[in-house]
C-alpha cells in the first residue's frame, strides 16, 4: 500500500540521510524534519491571506485584490515587502524587552505545535508518546505572549485587548480539551500517529473517521467552535475588533513585528485545524477506500484547506459576538454540551452496536441542548452594563 | 558528585529560592508563588528519586507529582482569590500593610 | 551530569531567583514561567514525559496566567513606588539560605552517592492511565472533589459582593 508517490518525502529524506556521517545523522534528520514545516506552514498563510481576502471580497460583492500580478496573485509578496519595508515604532514608555520579545515568542509558541501534526504517512516531526498533552500544553503558551504584548505596549487599547484576548482563550480552551478527549476515550490513546491510525480502515468505500459517530460529529462541532474563539477569528473576534480597540493587543506594532503577530494568529489556526483533522477528519487517510492512491500529505492540505475556507465563509456572514454572550456560550452551552458529549461517548463505547445505540446517543445529547439554546436564547433583557476592565 | 545529588541540589537551591521569596517580599502574588516555587522543588524530588530509585515500573513518585500538580493549582486558584478578595477590603497587596485582624 | 542538565539547572535558578529578586511584579511573573519552563524540561529530561507536559499545560499556561491577572486587578497607581522587600527582608534571606545550608549538607553527606542512574523506564501515557484507575482511583476522585470545591471556592471568594446589594 506504500507508494513510492506518497512516501517520496520520506524517501528523499532516508536519501538524503545517508550522505551525513553517522555522528551528525540525529541532528541532521531532526533538521531536514523540522525544516519542510518551517517553510510549507508560512508559504500556506500566505496563500491564505490571498484567499481570505478574495473570498471575504466575493462574499461582500467586491473583487478584492487584483492589481499585482495576474487576477492579484502577488499581492502577498508585496504584503510581505511593505511589512519589511516599513518602520518599527516602539512607543516610547513601552517595556522595550518584553515588547520586542513578544512576537517571537508568539510565532515559536505556534511553531511548537507542529511537531506532533501528522501530515502524512510517516510524516511526523516526532511521535509523542502524549502528542495531544504536548500539543495543548504548547498552545497554552500562547496566551502569555499576547499578555506580554498587551501589557508591554502601556497603552488602552492594547491592555484591554489583551486582557479580553486571554478570557477568552482561557474560557474556550476547556470545552476544546474536553471536546478532544471524546477522541482519546475511543482511540485510548494520547498519540497523534495511533489515533489516525485508529481511523484508517473502511467499510465498503466509507472511512471510520471518527466524525461519523453521534459524539465524534457533536465533538467536532464544539471543537471548531473553540478553535474559532481559541485563534481570535470572526465571529469572536472581540480582542482584536476594529471597530471597538482597533487591532487588540497589537495595536502598538508596526512593519515586521505586525507581520510576525498575524503569522502567529493563523499559524495557531492551521495548528489547531490540523489537530482537528487529526482528532476527527482521520489525518492523512483518504475520504474513500477507491482514491488511497492520492498521496496521503495532499489528503491533510486538502481537509486543510477546506476547513480554512469554513473559517472564511464563517468569518464573512457571521457578526461579531458582545462580550457577555462570548462567555454565556462558552460557560452555558459548550461546556455542558461537551461533558454531555463525554456521556456519550462512555454510552457508545458499552452499548451494542445498531441503530438503537445512535438513537440513544443523539437523544442523550439532543435534549439537553435544544433546552440550554433555548435558555441562551431568552435572555433578552436590556440593562445597564459595566464592565470591570473598562473603567 | 552524581546524578541524583546534583538534581537533589537543583531542587534545595529551587526551594531556597522559594522560601527566600515568600519570607522578603512585600507583594502577597509574589509571596504566593515563592510557595508555589517550593511546591515545584518537592515535586523535583519525587521525580528525581522516582528515576533513580529501584523500583520505577512503580509509578509512585510520578503520580505524587500529578497529584501535588493539581493540589497546587487549587491552592493557586484559591490563594490568588482570597488576595482579590483581601485587595478590595483594603486596597492594597502589601502585606507589611496588611497588619490588622479588624476590618 | 550531563550538560544538558547543567544547562537546565541554570536556566531553572537564573528564572526563579530573577522572579524572587525583580522590582516590577509582571517581570516577576514573566521570569518565573521560564523557571517553570525549565523544571518542565527537567521533568522531560528525566524520561517523566507526562509530568512534565502537565507542568507546562498547569504552571505556565494557568498558574502564571491567574497570577498576572490577579497582579492586574490589584495594580493601584500609586505616585510613590513601595518598596520591593517587606521590612525584615534579612531575617527572610538569613533563614533562607540556613535552609538551603542545611538541605545541601544533608545532601552531600547522605549515601545517595552510591546508585548509579538505571535503565530508562519505559512509562507510556497507557501505564499511567491505568495506574489512575486502579491503583490510584481513590486519590483520582478526591482530587476530583478538591478541584471542583476550589473552583466553586474560589469563585465565591472573589465574586464582589456589593453588586448583590445593588
Amino acid at each position: 500500500m506504500t507508494l513510492p508517490l506518497d512516501q517520496i518525502f520520506v524517501l528523499s529524506k532516508h536519501w538524503l540521510l545517508s550522505f551525513v556521517p553517522p555522528i551528525a545523522q540525529p541532528l541532521a534528520s531532526a533538521i531536514l524534519s523540522v525544516v519542510p514545516v518551517l517553510i510549507a506552514f508560512p508559504l500556506l498563510f500566505a496563500i491564505t491571506t490571498l484567499l481570505e481576502r478574495k473570498g471575504l471580497g466575493r462574499i461582500q460583492n467586491r473583487y478584492g485584490p487584483n492589481r499585482t500580478g495576474p487576477w492579484g496573485l502577488l499581492q502577498p509578496i508585496a504584503d510581505g515587502v511593505k511589512s519589511l519595508t516599513k518602520e518599527d515604532i516602539v512607543p516610547l514608555t513601552a517595556d522595550h524587552a518584553v515588547h520586542f520579545l513578544a512576537p517571537i515568542f508568539l510565532v515559536a509558541a505556534a511553531f511548537l505545535g507542529y511537531a506532533v501534526l501528522p501530515i502524512g504517512r510517516n510524516m511526523v516531526i516526532s511521535n509523542l508518546n502524549a502528542g495531544v498533552l504536548y500539543f495543548f500544553a504548547v498552545g497554552s503558551m500562547v496566551e502569555l505572549s499576547v499578555f506580554m504584548a498587551g501589557w508591554s505596549s502601556r497603552s488602552k487599547y492594547s491592555l484591554l485587548g489583551a486582557m479580553r484576548a486571554i478570557a477568552q482563550m482561557i474560557s474556550y480552551e476547556v470545552p476544546l480539551v474536553l471536546a478532544s478527549v471524546v477522541v482519546i476515550m475511543q482511540a485510548g490513546s494520547l498519540s497523534t500517529v495511533s489515533i489516525v491510525e485508529k481511523q484508517a480502515g473502511y467499510t465498503g468505500i466509507w472511512p471510520h473517521w471518527f466524525v461519523f459517530t453521534p459524539w465524534g460529529i457533536v465533538g467536532f462541532a464544539l471543537f471548531m467552535i473553540a478553535a474559532t474563539a481559541e485563534s481570535n477569528r470572526s465571529p469572536f473576534d472581540l480582542p482584536e475588533g476594529e471597530s471597538e480597540i482597533i487591532a487588540g493587543y497589537y495595536i502598538e506594532y508596526s512593519g515586521f513585528k505586525f507581520a510576525l503577530f498575524f503569522l502567529g494568529e493563523y499559524l495557531g489556526m492551521f495548528a489547531t485545524s490540523g489537530m482537528a483533522i487529526t482528532l476527527f477528519l482521520g489525518g492523512w487517510s483518504a475520504p474513500f477506500s477507491f482514491l488511497t492512491w492520492i498521496p496521503s500529505y495532499v489528503w491533510f492540505f486538502a481537509k486543510l484547506l477546506a476547513l480554512i475556507f469554513g473559517f472564511i465563509w464563517i468569518r464573512g456572514t457571521l457578526p461579531r459576538l458582545r462580550m457577555d454572550q462570548l462567555m454565556n456560550l462558552a460557560w452555558e452551552f459548550v461546556l455542558p454540551t461537551a461533558l454531555l458529549n463525554m456521556l456519550v461517548a462512555g454510552v457508545w463505547h458499552f452499548m451494542p452496536g445498531g441503530p438503537i445505540r445512535w438513537l440513544v446517543c443523539i437523544a442523550i445529547v439532543a435534549i439537553p441542548c435544544t433546552f440550554l439554546t433555548r435558555r441562551l436564547k431568552r435572555k433578552k433583557k436590556f440593562e445597564v452594563r459595566t464592565y470591570s476592565f473598562a473603567e | 558528585m552524581n546524578s541524583l545529588q546534583s538534581y537533589l541540589l537543583l531542587s534545595s537551591l529551587l526551594f531556597s529560592i522559594g522560601l527566600a521569596g515568600a519570607l522578603t517580599r512585600r507583594n502577597a502574588i509574589l509571596v504566593l508563588i515563592g510557595i508555589e516555587l517550593m511546591l515545584n522543588a518537592a515535586n523535583l524530588n519525587f521525580i528525581a528519586f522516582w528515576r533513580f530509585g529501584p523500583a520505577p515500573a512503580a509509578l509512585t513518585g510520578v503520580m505524587f507529582a500529578i497529584f501535588s500538580i493539581s493540589v497546587a493549582a487549587a491552592e493557586a486558584a484559591v490563594g490568588l482569590a482570597i488576595i482579590l478578595a483581601a485587595y478590595r477590603h483594603s486596597k492594597t497587596t502589601d502585606l507589611d500593610q496588611m497588619n490588622s485582624l479588624k476590618g | 551530569m550531563t550538560i544538558a542538565f547543567i544547562i537546565l539547572a541554570v536556566i531553572t535558578v537564573a528564572g526563579t531567583a530573577a522572579a524572587m529578586g525583580m522590582r516590577n511584579a509582571v517581570h516577576c511573573v514573566l521570569a518565573l514561567t521560564v523557571g517553570f519552563a525549565g523544571v518542565a524540561a527537567i521533568y522531560l529530561q528525566l524520561d517523566a514525559q507526562f509530568v512534565g507536559l502537565t507542568q507546562i499545560m498547569v504552571y505556565v499556561g494557568a498558574v502564571a496566567i491567574l497570577a498576572v491577572f490577579a497582579i492586574m486587578m490589584t495594580h493601584s497607581p500609586s505616585p510613590t513606588k513601595p518598596p520591593t522587600y517587606s521590612s525584615y527582608w534579612l531575617m527572610g534571606s538569613i533563614v533562607a539560605a540556613a535552609v538551603f545550608a542545611v538541605l545541601a549538607w544533608a545532601v552531600v553527606s547522605s549515601g545517595a552517592h552510591t546508585q548509579s542512574l538505571p535503565s530508562e523506564p519505559t512509562v507510556s501515557v497507557q501505564q499511567i492511565g491505568d495506574a489512575l484507575m486502579h491503583r490510584f482511583v481513590l486519590p483520582l476522585e478526591i482530587m476530583g472533589l478538591l478541584l471542583t470545591a476550589a473552583l466553586i471556592g474560589a469563585v465565591v471568594i472573589a465574586m464582589d459582593h456589593n453588586e448583590e446589594i445593588k
